[in-house]
């Protein structure tokens, strides 16, 4: 059976660590319709924390950029987000997903932003060019909703 | 919905400085709860740090840097250092980040 997109959505905002909250109540208003468990909306909610922080940590070190976040859901019950900068970009991607990897000691940074979106979503792509920006797309499929008696 | 920022509250029972810390935990709100908890370390100097975090809802990698980087702070000053109130939801994130290995904390929810 071919997944069809049922709902999508489109949000920009400036990259101010006020706004990693409002993603997250974005992504989580946007899934509430699809019913997720209690889970599976903590994971998205982290997942989508953990990107957005990036672009306003790395991607807009020292200034503030606007930072572009698109959501899909699907028949297949499956949810595609993506967290898109137009910021300093990523130099080496498969280093800079390594577990606990950080371009940032000062900045009290764990370097497990990736490793958390890795483990909390189903599949994570990133794509980047240096000086040019970096896109984060996280998928998670959501559970099959069973019929209530 | 809740746009609620991370909050500290912070207690000094003897030798111990004790960290309450609730709400929303991330790389926005972290900050003032760093400098909250950094400047009691400095002004009561205790001979233990206790992190209570049964009241957070939410925490992500940013509170993993918090709750290292205090751990780091209090070692280097001699200090003891423990989490408290751990949920099941953040004892994911830090058995995740290998905190088991290096901080002592438990797993129960407290009591209400
Ligand atoms: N949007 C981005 N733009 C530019 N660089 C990025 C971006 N996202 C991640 N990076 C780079 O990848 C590294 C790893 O990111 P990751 O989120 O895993 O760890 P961190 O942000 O350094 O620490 P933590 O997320 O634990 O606080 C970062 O240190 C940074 O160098
Ligand atoms: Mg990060």
């Amino acid at each position: 059976m071919k997944k069809i997109c049922e709902n999508a959505m489109k949000a920009e905002f400036p990259s101010l660590s006020q706004n990693e909250a409002l993603a997250r109540a974005l992504a989580s208003s946007f899934l509430m319709q699809l019913n997720p468990t209690v889970s599976e909306l903590a994971d998205i909610k982290c997942a989508v924390s953990e990107a957005v922080t990036n672009c306003t940590v790395h991607a807009y070190r020292d200034t503030v950029g606007t930072v572009i976040m698109t959501m899909k859901s699907y028949s297949d019950r499956s949810v595609r987000i993506e967290i898109k900068d137009r910021g300093c970009g990523i130099e080496d991607i498969s280093t800079a997903m390594q577990p606990l990897f950080t371009t940032d000691r000062q900045g009290e940074r764990s370097g497990l932003g990736f490793t958390v979106m890795e483990s909390f979503c189903d599949k994570i792509r990133v794509t980047s060019k240096p000086k040019k920006g970096t896109k984060v797309t996280l998928i998670k499929n959501l559970s099959k909703l069973y019929a209530s008696t | 919905m809740d746009f609620e920022n991370g909050n500290v509250k912070l207690t000094v029972t003897g030798d111990t400085l004790c960290a309450y810390i609730s709400g929303e935990i991330d790389h926005h709100s972290a900050k003032t709860i760093r400098e909250a908890i950094d400047s009691a370390l400095t002004s009561y100097s205790p001979d233990a740090l206790i992190l209570d975090v049964s009241e957070i809802s939410f925490m992500d990698s940013s509170g993993l840097g918090l709750v290292l980087g205090r751990y780091t702070k209090a070692s280097e000053a001699g200090i003891s250092f423990s989490v408290t109130g751990v949920s099941e939801r953040t004892k994911r994130l830090f058995d995740m980040a290998g905190l088991d290995r290096i901080i002592d904390y438990d797993n129960k929810e407290k009591k209400r």
